[in-house]
């Protein structure tokens, strides 16, 4: 294995999101909602722990939260990984969790992770585009999920709700290894003002509506630290990334600080965003050379380049004011998702039994499901593909199961029809109930020839014998 | 126009029609502007020497490579000279590759005059390449013909493909290698639609702003600002169409181009196509001039070079080593020493011991002995007597240096002018025979301006005797702007004073090198941006205006994020009206204008007060120095001068509370330096009565429970506010 890198990396859990009711609640914080069966915070866990990245800090917001994860991180992850848990009060931002956890971070680097990603995209590429570029901040933009046409959405069988197409504008240089412009959130949908001086700097900016910061980045530490300092600041995505994009060519992050902890970069040159991104190109760089050496070079006509002996003297005062800001964009192939959102919950669900089944770590049967060897099916009982059925569960005669997943130690009676569903935990699901679309979270109950779709049923509900519901909430009062 | 337009679709719907269209070139051969003044006033620029050729010649020569078969001509300033010249070369003659056919109009004034003058002319059929006589091409056009017949044949929107190379400005002055001033634009990456244009580099100006409707129908695009417009299209005959519907279309990029953009009712589309390896340049200005130069000597236009191009009966040029052309019949002394790149044309004498290098000297010069010459362009039968020193100057035919003169760089000498024994022609200075017209137009207007009054007003050269301009120049020696040459015995000649851009803005397009201090100063200016503009961070506008925080704003009020837009927008509006208000306008009508920008914004009336609140605590900053004292005391005064537009807005409780929470969040945001006096201006407020004491006291209430970062200023205002509680009593004990 590689040797650990000197990142430490800090994974915003959040706590019981209202974005995520009613699965969410006290007792199940959104760190552990099964995904595929699996909690949701094992899913950047394990990915980092596959890029050998362990020294983690989990944010989670709230005391139960907290505790809960606490506990389930101590058993499961007890030997494997260096996990330590750190509670926020509720709705502070991110920059709030980062401000919570400052004292502990010690390392030149710091990857912030979205304790909600579900993605096949290694952190360690993160990791290392970073280092590579020396960049101040560098964030992972992905393909954004093209509204509609999406084979999740199909397979759904359920109009997605009309996302806006456009999450973030991005503005890229031309290798597209530079951010240079960033907009998020509700700012998407004005007018968009770029700052001349930084397309100037680059002479070409692709700006592109297509792309979806993926809330995994990674910053240098005495960064973060400098810019956590501000006021006014409450989300990354929203506050902290744009605001060094903005300023990368006249940077206000203290120089002396960074020129300390940073002695790898060597030479004012190498520290400006890219040879391109110089303010001082009236050196040429190398690829303006390329375009202008036949003409500037050869024959100074009217330009020349005395002056830059002169500019050489201010050139480290320069350098000191720029910083750069990297993008990592992932591949096509790669997934990478995030669940926020009771929509995303059911659309990850369902990619984690198709098209994004690796990442899921369950091996497959021939008939493309995964049934626990402790599952015991009555007669007749058909366990489709795209299924996965954990241990325990003991299904009734008759059944039929397509494109769901069931967790562990249910019991569900005789004729009930699963298709597309989500079932948590210790559910009991009497004889000939229809479910359809659903998300059905733990320790409910549906008693005989109740009928669902598309409803969200929260924790320890009881419906009724015959009752039918169709694109509701289901809380218990 | 409507049986053209017939004629039009018929030839598109039908490609071989289309393909037997006869490829036609609209060439103008006056470029509307006077950069190239006081030259101009005597020869039109497009017959101006290239390395000893007229510039039109290159262009024509290109046109005839592309296989255009037909050219019409537009001449309008000197268009005797240009259809003289056009009647004596071989391009008029039978076996030139094209019909050549010159249209005259006097009173064209600009580009868009010209196209609205040739659609009257009904000679276009079908897409035309419309080009200036000052554009110097080796480029091949297949490829972008046929894409445009193409996206034409899909899109009968598509009107132009307008052609641009790459050029990265140089990031001190935003200039490219040919003096042109940086352009922005945003393209398609896809279809090379062009989506949007911005030129002349505006540095109060940060930001660049795109709609957002851009982005709504294109997934991405790319803003680029290392191109340069090679001032090549290839329009379809619409084009016409459009000039003569929008008459007050001047300029075809200014105009044209950025109205089509604009305007989303016509749905036109421009092209761009971006060529790499073949050259192509405009000379535009004395800057490009040199570049081009230089360029040809050193063959990139290849085959438009001196050694290649049809020479009529003049003396072929011989290129030698060293990039130096000579025509075979050049005299020059052993002792002469030419450097690289240079060309000399025939006739020329050089004498002993003197030196030349990256120059361009013409026909029948005679030059001295000891003479340095460098960097400059030398015109037809100059005589430079001995010892003279010229360096990055243009010298036009016919000028006479004496002994000893100098040239600083960046002189331009037009025809016939006379340097007398050992003077110094200082740096920049333009100098001609002519006076300088007096009327002069504003800025604004010089790039399509009276070209024609330069015209009228200038007798052609030969009817001036050399008599009337001994005499001239001592009697028109009272104005200002025309200085004579002094102290020469023969100095012979006006010195303009630099009419367009004003003298330190001259080092820009001159033909000498930008000097080291003027880089050096742009080196510090841009520094002194940073620190500025970091300021300007810190007081919480970011450079688009926005503020640096709206994050607590989540996904669901992306409506209220439009909702502000327009508040701010309307913000800005109202503030520009308060400005307008301050130059001394009625306050009624200031009044009503405000109402009717709150109306068509579709604001609330407290968000109304709020605004002009706004702009009346703006205009204090700026009429104080910042400093405290005189802020407030900027700030009391600007209350007092608009107090009765205030109560007139600020009309109940409501709106009252709006300005104290504007107030609030523009110390917090805008406007910082406010944050220490906030408690004394509202103290002010209140004496004023602009704002009650209700108000007051419910805005204290409603902070109450806010964060304690919400505070600040109810903390600040604590003295205040108890006093505003206290006080109250005692006056109702008093009455």
């Amino acid at each position: 294995m590689d040797p650990p890198m000197d990142f430490q990396v800090v994974v915003l859990a959040g706590g019981t999101s209202d974005k995520l009711s009613p699965l969410v609640s006290k007792e199940l914080p959104k760190a552990l909602l099964p995904v595929a069966n699996k909690p949701l915070l094992s899913y950047p866990l394990e990915l980092l722990e596959a890029s050998n990245l362990k020294n983690i800090i989990v944010v989670v917001e709230g005391d139960e939260a907290a505790t809960q994860v606490e506990s389930w991180l101590s058993v499961a992850y007890m030997d494997r990984l260096n996990v330590e848990v750190v509670k926020t009060p509720g709705d502070v931002g991110t920059v709030g969790a980062i401000r919570a956890v400052a004292p502990f971070l010690i390392s030149t680097d710091i990857l912030i992770v979205s304790g909600d990603l579900v993605s096949d995209i290694s952190p360690g590429a993160i990791a290392a585009t970073h280092r590579r570029h020396g960049a101040a901040v560098t964030a992972l933009f992905c393909p954004a999920p093209v509204s509609g046409g999406a084979d999740s959405s199909t397979s759904g069988g359920k109009d997605k709700a009309k996302k806006p197409s456009r999450c973030n504008i991005v503005g890229l240089d031309p290798t597209r290894q530079f951010l240079l412009h960033v907009v998020s959130g509700a700012k998407v949908e004005k007018d968009i003002h770029i700052q001349k001086r930084i397309v100037r700097a680059v002479g070409q900016m692709e700006i592109r509506s297509d792309f979806m910061d993926a809330h995994v980045y990674a910053f240098k530490r005495t960064v973060l630290l400098d810019v956590l300092e501000k006021e006014n600041l409450y989300s990354i995505k929203q506050d902290v990334l744009p605001y060094l994009v903005r300023t990368q060519l006249r940077s206000e992050i203290s120089a002396k600080k960074e020129n300390s902890a940073d002695e790898s970069s060597n030479g004012a040159t190498k520290e400006l965003p890219s040879e391109d991104i110089n303010i001082n190109s009236a050196v040429p760089s190398n690829q303006n050379l390329r375009w202008l050496s036949q003409h500037r070079e050869i024959a100074p006509s009217s330009y020349q380049d005395i002056h830059i002996s002169d500019c050489d003297k201010n050139k480290s005062r320069l350098a000191k004011k720029t910083h750069k800001c990297c993008i990592y964009l992932s591949g096509k192939t790669q997934y990478c998702a995030r669940l926020n959102s009771v929509q995303a919950f059911g659309d990850i669900n369902r990619d984690m039994l198709g098209e994004a089944s690796r990442i899921t770590g369950y091996t497959f049967s021939a008939q493309n499901n995964v049934v626990h060897p402790t599952v015991v099916q009555g007669a007749k009982t058909t366990a489709g593909g795209q299924c996965i059925i954990a241990e325990g569960t003991i299904l009734g005669d008759k059944c039929s199961v397509k494109r769901s997943v069931i967790g562990r130690h249910c019991r569900i009676g005789s004729n009930v029809k699963i298709v597309n569903s989500i079932v948590m935990n210790h559910i009991t699901i009497e004889d000939n109930c229809t479910i359809q679309g659903s998300v059905i979270s733990s320790n409910v109950q549906i008693q005989e020839r109740a009928s669902l779709k598309d409803c969200q049923v929260s924790a320890g509900y009881v419906i009724t014998a015959g009752s039918e519901y169709k694109s509701e909430p289901l809380t218990k009062r | 126009m409507a049986q053209k337009k017939g004629g039009k679709t018929a030839a598109s719907d039908d490609p071989e029609e289309l393909a037997r269209t006869p490829l036609q070139a609209v060439l103008l051969a006056d470029t509307f502007n006077l950069k190239f003044r006081p030259i101009t006033l005597e020869r039109p620029k497009v017959l101006l020497p290239l390395v000893n050729t007229p510039m039109i010649d290159y262009t024509l020569a290109w046109l005839e490579s592309v296989g255009v078969e037909e050219v019409f001509l537009f001449c309008c300033a000197h268009a005797e000279q240009v259809k003289e010249y056009i009647g004596n070369s071989h391009w008029g003659q039978s076996h030139a590759g094209f019909s050549i056919t010159t249209i005259e109009s006097n009173f064209s004034m600009s580009a868009g005059d010209a196209l609205r003058f040739i659609e009257g002319k009904n000679v276009i059929r079908g897409d035309f390449i419309l080009i200036t006589g000052d554009t110097i091409s080796n480029m091949s056009l297949t490829e972008a013909l046929q894409a445009h017949k193409d996206r034409r044949k899909k899109d009968p929107d598509t009107v132009m493909t307008m052609f641009v190379k790459r050029s990265k400005p140089m990031p001190l002055t935003h200039q490219t290698r040919l003096g042109n001033d940086e352009i922005m634009m945003a393209i398609d990456p896809e279809t090379k639609q062009l989506l949007y244009y911005e030129d002349r580099f505006d540095s109060s100006k940060r930001a660049v702003t795109l709609d957002k409707s851009l982005l709504a129908d294109n997934a991405s695009l790319y803003l680029r600002t290392d191109l340069e417009d090679c001032c090549i299209d290839i329009c379809s005959p619409e084009v016409l169409t459009i000039f003569l519907d929008n008459f007050d279309y001047q300029h075809l990029r200014r105009h044209f181009v950025k109205g089509l953009l604009h305007d989303d009712i016509m749905g036109k589309k421009i092209y761009t196509h971006e060529i790499d390896s073949s050259y192509t340049a405009r000379v535009d200005n004395y800057r490009s001039y040199d570049t081009i130069s230089k360029d040809i000597i050193q063959r990139w236009s290849f085959p438009l070079v001196p050694d290649v191009l049809y020479a009529g009966n003049r003396a072929q040029m011989r290129l030698q080593r060293e990039g130096i052309y000579k025509a075979p019949d050049v005299t020059l002394s052993p002792s002469v020493r030419i450097g690289a790149f240079t060309a000399i044309g025939s006739g020329t004498i050089i004498g002993e011991n003197s030196s030349v290098s990256n120059s361009v000297i013409g026909e029948l010069c005679t030059i001295g002995r000891n003479v340095s010459i460098d960097g400059c362009y030398i015109w037809d039968s100059v005589t430079i007597e001995d010892g003279c020193r010229l360096s990055h100057s243009i010298v036009c035919d016919g000028v006479h240096l004496h002994t000893g003169a100098t040239l600083e760089p960046g002189v331009i000498l037009s025809f016939k002018v006379e340097v007398g024994q050992n003077i110094t022609v200082p740096a920049y200075s333009k100098v001609s025979l002519l006076p300088q017209p007096s009327k002069q137009d504003s800025d604004e207007e010089l790039e399509y301006a009276d070209t024609n009054s330069g015209v009228i007003d200038s007798p052609s050269i030969a009817s001036i005797s050399p008599a009337n301009i001994e005499h001239d120049h001592v009697s028109s020696f009272d104005t200002e702007q025309s200085v004579l040459l002094e102290g020469g015995l023969s100095g012979v000649g006006y010195i303009w004073t630099s009419c367009e851009t004003g003298n330190e803005e001259e080092w820009r397009y001159s033909v000498a090198p930008i000097p080291v201090e003027k880089l050096k100063e742009f080196y510090a200016k841009m520094f002194d941006e940073d620190e500025s503009s970091s300021d300007g961070e810190q007081t919480g506008i970011t450079h688009s205006g926005e503020l640096i925080s709206e994050s607590k704003s989540t996904d669901f009020d992306d409506s209220d994020g439009e909702y502000k837009g327009d508040v701010s927008k309307f913000e800005k509006e109202v503030e520009e009206t308060f400005e307008r208000a301050l130059g001394g306008v009625a306050e009624e009508n200031v009044q009503l204008e405000i109402n009717s920008l709150r109306m068509s914004f579709n604001v609330t009336h407290a968000e109304c007060a709020g605004a002009v609140f706004q702009s009346v605590i703006k205009s204090a900053i700026i009429a104080s120095n910042s400093s405290k004292s005189n802020l407030l005391k900027a700030t009391i005064d600007a209350i007092e001068r608009s107090k009765g537009l205030l109560s007139y807005f600020i009309t109940n409780v409501d709106e009252e509370i709006e300005v104290i929470l504007k107030f609030e969040e523009m110390c917090m945001e805008i406007t910082r330096e406010f944050a220490p006096i906030f408690s004394s201006v509202l103290h002010q407020l209140y004496d004023k009565e602009v704002i009650t004491e209700d108000a007051i006291l419910k805005w204290e209430s409603e902070k109450a429970d806010a964060d304690e970062s919400d505070k600040v200023f109810v903390k600040q205002s604590e003295a205040f506010l108890k006093w505003l509680k206290e006080a109250p009593e005692e006056d109702d004990e008093d009455e």
